[in-house]
């Protein structure tokens, strides 16, 4: 383990979390807010005296990092820059619980968006904003915007790209990592700066505005009104609908879609899937709640709105969905352990791992009808080796686990089962609001800190796809000999 | 510049890593999943799986705004056809690994002119050419040489009974007439620019330019042997073998060549008439002392197994055989052969990769760079570049003495109208001169790099 080369990429990290944080210091200037910009400001003091004295002590002698490197970074940078992330929230006493403040960190990080915040509205501009920007941030990932604008000092930074970015197989767009990661942020930056320009073009103000469009971007559903999105006009969910869908679509495609391949973004097995999926369930979702709200038009709105918004795991709501009748929850229930393309800002299992998981049942089940059959499975019109089946099929099992450990752990809480229940699938899979006590007007404050800490924790598992955290806490990962 | 490699064989990674190094974006095309995994972890590459032949796999690798194609497949006939498709699907330069000397002697020519290869590669030919030229000037570890002869850099190993060691460069050069300069001096894993108070001792090897009939004057004034090669043993009929035989047979050097089975040993002697071709185990001691190991001038051992090639070569060593060359194929084994003793290991796989990165630079070259030929020299630790001296230049006409150059930095030599020119403090860098400059451990794309900013 090249500890060294660890220790000095999350100095890096916690420098670059420290610059980051600029933006709502200056948002916190623009609106006056006296205690904000103290506390912002300290944070950034602490966050680049701590990032350039790990860069300055743990100067690494050799720059060679294996995966096991690339995993225990990613892991550390993630829960080190939430701790920091943090401290905004804690300095300026507007969250005085620091496992509040954690856990709201981590939520806009991981870009889940559940929050523990009662008053939404009561709170200050700056810290609303810094929330917002953390979703765009942890998005695409942190340690992918180090390398789109840092020199890289390391040729296997591929370790650590693959950690972060979500998906059964991650490959390059061009050639060069820096390249690659750069091209993806610049997607990501004009996507947002579009919406913006909508949401501006449609009557919001320009700072709810910023804070959704940052908020979609990432995918992660902070909002800034207690009712979410309800009180928005149509027009506005229209345009929040779309960029929820457009930034759970694989990012590669909007590459291809650039150097003119537009053959192979309109032959994408996963696109497709992923809107038929998005359709389908809107579907049965209009069917179920059309006596509430008597209008196909509010009702097929709602419905997709909140759908996309459950496959995208934004958890934006335009309505309490929590009233609705069992079917729609059901299907949303569902949606919520879908999630978006691979290679998207969005959270859940993946589209593509989805449909793998359907192709291997279908394939073994046609092995025991005939015994002697070779089929293969195949994706995008390519053969998807045995390797990466068995990881997708590993990582289910993995993943459906800890579902069922962190329920279990979360119904020592006075809470009753359906509360419970999608409180552990909706943070595991970043999603947002739950049902019942967690619903979508509702908060996670009334857990207990322990729970908090632990639905924290499962964010970050969420968010990087279970393996970073699960070897950075393994004990073998860290012995000298193995 | 963009670069295609298909193939991530050995060959392959090697080529891709110099090419990473180089900082070129380099995409790998292999078949086997597991291979390209190895390399898109350890290299900053895109990876495409597939057939080198498969149109869309040549698209996913953008073959279309690609300035180089490299085919270094195990199969001569796919790298042949993946270049001609390369080709004609806009790739601007083709190489091709052509391995089987079927193609290589026959009919080479017309296949590059018909499929539009710009170069065929053929990693034992030139693994042979640079023995060969080892074999000429047996104290030589390696020769280099520069636009059309004029100049050469020899890489010499210093004996404990060469004269010149213990003395410095200033009193060297001051008690012979050659016209020469030690321009680089590697000792222990260290690689020095020497200055003229500089002290050689034995064990260091050090890299001279000078034009060729002043090499023969040093090395006949500093006491180090320079008798040609003439009786030799090759072990293992490889295609090595065969190349390097034919080659020797025209210098009439004899020739004898160990090969253990029996069907290489007929192919061999039919190919080669004038060569002796012992059909036994080389490496069975008894046999390499019955054919006369301790008389030869030189021994080249070319079995397909590093480990025993290296073996075998220290025996040879042992037994006083004066030239031993080993060919070894793994870089991590390379290191341990030297540290074992033996100082001229040749590693077809880096010549290769040298060619090929010699190849990008002259590509770049044409794109607005002006090297002329590169050379890495003391394990890869040194660079020697040949340069177009252009107008852009801005230390045109100002002798070398007043030129702050970089640190680890020297003009090694300079063609003047075909003359070649050892320079002194008082000369003076012209415009269409060539300036051959030496550099240790850094990189230079351009003769501006070399001044102090």
């Amino acid at each position: 383990m090249n500890r060294r080369m660890v220790a000095y990429t999350i100095g890096q990290i916690i420098k670059l979390g420290g610059i980051l944080m600029i933006f709502p210091l200056i948002v916190s200037a623009v609106y006056v807010e006296r205690h904000c910009i103290l506390a912002f400001a300290s944070t950034i003091i602490i966050s680049l005296l701590f990032g350039f004295a790990l860069t300055i002590l743990c100067k690494p002698k050799n720059y060679v990092i294996y995966a096991k490197e690339g995993f225990v970074t990613v892991a550390f940078a993630w829960i080190i820059l939430s701790l920091l992330g943090a401290l905004p929230f804690y300095i300026s006493t507007e969250v005085p619980n620091f496992f509040d403040a954690f856990f709201e960190t981590v939520s806009g990080f991981t870009t889940t968006g559940s929050t523990i915040l009662s008053d939404v509205e009561s709170m200050s501009r700056g810290l609303l904003f810094w929330r917002s920007f953390t979703h765009w941030i942890g998005g695409m990932g942190v340690l992918v915007l180090m390398m789109a604008i840092l020199p890289t000092d390391s040729g296997r930074a591929m370790h650590i790209m693959r950690a972060e970015m979500a998906g059964p197989v991650i490959g390059k767009l061009v050639p060069k990592i820096k390249d690659t990661a750069k091209i993806l942020y610049l997607i990501y930056f004009i996507l947002t700066v579009v919406e913006f320009l909508f949401l501006l073009i449609g009557g919001m103000p320009v700072f709810d505005s910023i804070v959704h469009a940052l908020g979609t971007a990432g995918t992660g559903g902070f909002g800034i009104k207690a009712d979410s999105i309800a009180s928005y006009s149509p027009y506005l969910q229209w345009v929040i609908i779309a960029f929820m869908l457009l930034f759970s679509v694989n990012f590669n495609l909007y590459y291809l879609l650039l150097i003119k391949r537009f053959s192979t973004v309109f032959k994408s097995t996963e696109l497709w899937t992923f809107l038929g999926m998005v359709l389908v369930a809107s579907g049965m979702i209009t069917y179920s709640i059309y006596p509430m709200y008597q209008n196909f038009g509010d009702s097929f709105r709602h419905a997709i709105f909140q759908v996309s918004s459950v496959m995208s795991t934004t958890g934006y709501a335009s309505t309490d969905f929590d009233l609705w009748p069992g079917l729609a929850k059901g299907v949303l229930f569902l949606m919520m352990f879908v999630g978006g393309c691979a290679g998207s800002t969005a959270g859940g299992l993946k589209m593509s791992r989805v449909i793998l998981l359907c192709k291997i049942v279908h394939k073994d089940i046609k092995k025991m009808l005939h015994p002697r059959s070779v089929a293969s499975v195949r994706l995008e019109g390519k053969n998807v080796d045995n390797a990466t089946l068995n990881s997708v099929t590993t990582y289910f099992a993995i993943y459906a686990g800890m579902i069922l450990i962190l329920f279990l752990i979360l119904s020592f809480e006075p809470f009753d089962f359906t509360t419970n229940l999608t409180a552990a699938v909706t943070c595991f899979n970043n999603v947002g609001p739950g049902f019942n006590k967690i619903g979508p007007m509702a908060s996670f404050g009334k857990y207990s800190n322990a729970s908090k800490f632990i639905l924290s924790i499962a964010m970050l598992f969420g968010r990087l796809e279970i393996y970073p955290m699960l070897l950075a806490f393994y004990p073998k990962t860290w012995t000298r000999k193995n | 510049m963009n670069i295609v490699v298909a193939g991530c064989g050995k060959v392959g990674t090697m080529i891709i890593s110099s090419f990473v190094e180089e900082e070129h974006n380099v995409v790998a095309i292999e078949k086997e999943p597991s291979a390209l995994n190895e390399v898109t972890n350890i290299y900053d590459v895109m990876g495409v799986c597939g057939d080198s032949t498969d149109c869309d796999v040549l698209t996913e690798a953008r073959i279309q705004n690609c300035e180089l194609f490299v085919a270094v497949t195990n199969s001569d006939e796919l790298n042949m056809l993946s270049c001609f498709i390369a080709r004609k699907m806009g790739a601007k330069h083709t190489i091709a690994r052509i391995r089987k000397p079927e193609y290589n002697i026959k009919s080479l020519s017309f296949l590059r002119e018909q499929l539009g290869i710009s170069m065929a590669i053929n990693p034992e030919l030139l693994a042979a050419k640079e023995m060969f030229d080892i074999l000429k000037l047996p104290s030589a570890v390696k020769i280099e040489t520069f636009s059309g002869r004029r100049f050469e850099i020899v890489e010499l190993l210093l004996k404990d009974n060469a004269s010149i060691c213990g003395e410095s460069l200033m009193s060297i050069r001051s008690k012979m007439k050659a016209k020469f300069l030690v321009c680089v001096v590697q000792r222990g894993n260290e690689v020095y620019i020497p200055d003229g108070n500089f002290v050689l001792e034995s064990g260091d090897k050090i890299g001279l330019t000078a034009a060729p009939t002043e090499i023969q004057k040093f090395l006949r004034a500093a006491g180090i042997d320079q008798k040609q090669a003439r009786s030799i043993m090759l072990l293992g009929g490889s295609r090595i073998a065969f190349y390097l035989a034919k080659m020797l047979e025209t210098t009439g050097t004899t020739v004898k060549i160990v090969e253990r089975s029996e069907k290489k040993c007929d192919d061999l002697s039919e190919n080669l008439p004038k060569a002796f071709i012992i059909n036994g185990d080389g490496a069975q001691q008894e046999v390499l002392v019955e054919e006369g190991l301790n008389s030869l001038d030189a021994f080249v051992s070319l079995t397909g197994m590093d480990e025993e090639n290296i073996l075998i070569s220290i025996f040879a060593a042992s037994h006083n055989v004066p030239t031993v060359i080993t060919k070894v194929n793994r870089s991590e084994l390379a290191e341990m052969a030297a540290k074992l003793g033996l100082d001229r290991i040749i590693s077809p796989k880096k010549i290769v990769s040298n060619s090929l990165v010699r190849y990008a630079r002259a590509l770049e070259n044409s794109l607005g760079s002006n090297v002329e030929s590169l050379y890495k020299i003391m394990d890869d630790k040194a660079e020697v570049l040949e340069f177009n001296v252009r107008s852009d230049f801005k230390q045109m006409d100002v002798p070398l003495k007043d030129i702050v150059f970089k640190p680890n930095i020297l003009i090694g030599g300079i063609i003047r109208d075909r003359k070649a020119l050892i320079p002194s403090g008082n000369d003076v860098i012209k415009e269409n001169d060539k300036v051959i400059v030496v550099a240790a451990n850094q990189r230079l794309n351009d003769l501006c790099d070399i001044i102090m900013k």
